[in-house]
């Protein structure tokens, strides 16, 4: 008696993601594995990648869609898709800078000028010492006490260019890893 | 004696500006002073220009200080605040606010649904049953479905997460509609610039939200929900999965609720940055793990939702207002309010305003009282010159319409939209050329991309606005300008090109001369 053939997957590449340290792989497996089962497991997933590795390697896109019984393009579409993840790693603090209304109308401007002069980079640059990360946002829900920045995941208000200076050293403090 | 208890919020709005520090301030102090207190770390009352708003409970009363950095609690401990010998926490210290409750800001206003947040700790279950929780779910749990739809129905309890949709109708929809399973969905994607009630009330009382959810499984018989949350907001994040897991250790969900024999499981998704998924079929697409890409409609989601299944999906404010309809009866929720906007609508003030924070009143205050009397004109001390209300696609108002109602109908007359309550206010130094630029550069950055006058258009509206400033052929710009803004509003599925049009023609209806060349003399200048 033969038992139906289950469903396989030819990937393109005889091994997918063979670019990424092992490390990486194992927390991408890990996170396939543990959140695969949730209906609509790919958000959280991606989540989880980025949480453990600060991105989503380009080299996870095929494991991930392997995994999930998806196509490659699927999974590249919903990465790409979000502001949020990133393919490209990030300095050691990924500062998000609101760009929205409530905060323009308290300086947001000036401040998003002064913080990429101060930091010598654009938006999704990363500063050459590898310290910081530059990201704009739209709204941080802090709109009665802007201009508002997230440094990680903590808020800041009444960020004042001087206040993001001393804020950006503090981030420079060899202990402040988060 | 008891301890003395202190309380410091832990909302991510008085964090960011520096409650945590104020809290192991406090600590501290007390432990050098041999000082037995408890601190409790409450939400945040919603007087956000006074944070960190500390208060100290003394013989059951609370007084308020603020706002507290953590260089002045030693001065404040010294002034006796923590000892009651400030009892009437007007004497001793300059940053004394009195009781807490007599702040006029918070005394005028109507809280209903944010009736407990900032008094409680927001992780304890307890302090929520001490103060009324779960009394909607008791009532609902003693009534039909049906009865529970009709509640909610003849509250006129609208939408509050813009759309202003009556919540009781869509209730029935699903009640109504067949299915092996059905869904309640929670948008928190609260991404409105100006807005912030929904993470206030998801940081300062979750298990309302909770509550609410779960009122709404039961009148539909759903038995499954989610939470969709920015990932913006992480306090939120934190503060939703205690409450979660509280509730179910208690019983509140899970299987057989307080022995009534309905399941309801609730879990937290987080989103990953695209103002589209406030947009409800976007989030839908997003919770099933796709492209936050907007759907057509019909099929309604409350007929094909969630996974093709029947799904309420509101606002977490529309949620939050359940629970206290059920416990105070629908007629009198629906006594509060004006015209068709029945009930209370926490506001947010927001942007360059003295007074920020959130105000929750009935419907029919107009705009002028919310701005003047509770904000307190504008931070800058420079006059108002534009305010934008309902979020990034609502209009920019002049003074000329500040006595506008606060009222859904009112609004919609004079081309304007309510939304979620967010107000951001302008002084005159705002150049609202550049505000009717960044809308249509909004609306490029955060369009799905599914219909073309919102993907391309928006990118062509911030060309034609440039040469229209730069006064490159003005008038024929302007004809230009107004077109596509005719074709953004016609040719789009959602809100986001729909809606695109109400900023960038209000700026340039409103105030023209800040579109001509020469342009008036900057104010800051």
């Amino acid at each position: 008696m033969t038992s139906p053939l289950p469903r396989r997957v030819i990937p393109l590449k005889a091994e997918p993601a063979s670019a990424l340290r092992a490390a990486e792989r194992k927390a991408i497996e890990g996170a396939c594995a543990r959140l695969k089962a949730l209906p609509g497991a790919l958000l959280p997933i991606l989540h989880a990648v980025q949480e453990e590795l600060g991105l989503v390697p380009k080299e996870a896109v095929p494991l991930i869609a392997r995994e999930l019984n998806l196509s490659i393009a699927e999974v590249h579409g919903v990465v790409s898709f979000y502001h949020y993840f990133r393919q490209h790693r990030g300095g050691r603090h990924v500062v998000h800078l609101c760009r929205a209304e409530a905060c323009q109308a308290l300086g947001a401007s000036a401040l998003e000028a002064h913080a990429k002069r101060s930091l010598g980079i654009d938006f999704h640059g990363t500063t050459a010492d590898g310290a910081v990360s530059l990201e704009p946002v739209y709204c941080l829900g802090n709109c009665a006490l802007g201009p508002s920045v997230m440094i990680d995941d903590q808020l800041q208000g009444r960020v004042s260019a001087q206040r993001f200076d001393a804020l950006m050293a503090q981030a420079r403090l060899p202990a402040s890893k988060s | 004696m008891s301890a003395v208890r202190i309380f410091v919020p832990i909302d991510a709005a008085a964090r960011s500006v520096g409650a945590d520090e104020t809290a192991a301030a406090i600590a501290a102090e007390a432990r050098r002073r041999k000082l037995d207190i408890e601190l409790v770390r409450n939400g945040s009352r919603g007087l956000l220009w006074l944070e960190p708003l500390v208060e100290v409970e003394i013989r059951g009363q609370r007084v308020a200080y603020g706002p507290v950095g953590d260089h002045e609690v030693a001065g404040l401990f010294e002034a006796g605040f923590a000892s009651g010998a400030d009892a009437k926490g007007k004497a001793g210290h300059p940053k004394a606010l009195g009781p807490t409750e007599e702040i006029p800001y918070l005394r005028r206003q109507q809280r209903l649904t944010f009736a407990r947040a900032g008094i409680t700790d927001p992780r304890s279950l307890n302090d929520y049953l001490a103060l009324g929780g779960y009394r909607g779910l008791a009532a609902a749990l003693e009534m039909p479905p049906a009865d529970i739809v009709a509640s909610v129905t003849a509250s006129g309890l609208r939408g509050r997460g813009g759309a202003a949709f009556p919540a009781g109708i869509k209730w029935q929809t699903v009640l109504k509609a067949a299915g092996a399973q059905k869904y309640i969905v929670c948008n928190a994607d609260e991404g409105d610039s100006g807005t912030f009630s929904d993470r206030m009330l998801m940081e300062g009382d979750p298990f309302v939200l909770i509550e609410g959810m779960t009122i709404a499984a039961l009148a539909t018989g759903a038995t499954r929900g989610y939470i969709y949350l920015r990932w913006e907001y992480p306090d939120a994040k934190r503060a939703l999965e205690a409450a979660i897991a509280a509730a179910y250790a208690a019983n509140y969900l899970g299987e057989n609720i307080q022995g009534s024999g309905s399941r309801f499981d609730l879990e937290v998704r987080m989103g990953a940055g695209a103002y589209i998924c406030g947009e409800e079929t976007s989030l839908l697409e997003s919770l099933e793990g796709k492209r936050g890409q907007v759907r057509f409609k019909p099929p309604l989601p409350a007929i094909a939702g969630l996974w093709g299944m029947p799904t309420v999906i509101n606002n977490v404010i529309t949620f939050a207002s359940v629970p206290i309809i059920l416990d105070l009866g629908a007629a009198r929720y629906q006594q509060f309010g004006s015209g068709r906007s029945r009930g209370t609508l926490p506001l947010q003030l927001a942007g360059n305003i003295k007074h920020g924070g959130l105000v929750e009143v009935a419907f029919g205050l107009t705009l002028r009282e919310l701005l003047y009397e509770y904000g307190g004109g504008t931070l800058s001390g420079r006059p108002i010159r534009a305010v934008q209300v309902g979020g990034p696609l609502g209009a920019y108002l002049p003074a000329s319409q500040f006595d506008t109602p606060i009222d859904y109908e009112a609004f919609a007359a004079i081309n304007g939209m309510l939304g979620h309550g967010g107000i951001v206010v302008f002084d005159d130094s705002v150049d609202m050329a550049a505000q009717a630029r960044y809308a249509m550069e909004f609306c490029a950055i955060e369009s799905c991309g599914k219909c073309t006058p919102c993907r391309i258009g928006s990118t062509r509206g911030v060309e034609v606005i440039d040469r229209l400033v730069a006064g490159e052929n003005a008038s024929k710009q302007e004809a230009l300008l107004r077109d596509l803004c005719e074709t953004l509003t016609l040719g789009s599925l959602c809100a986001l090109g729909g809606l695109t049009a109400f900023p960038v023609l209000s700026a340039l209806n409103h105030f023209p001369e800040d579109f001509v060349k020469p342009k008036r003399a900057s104010a800051s200048d």
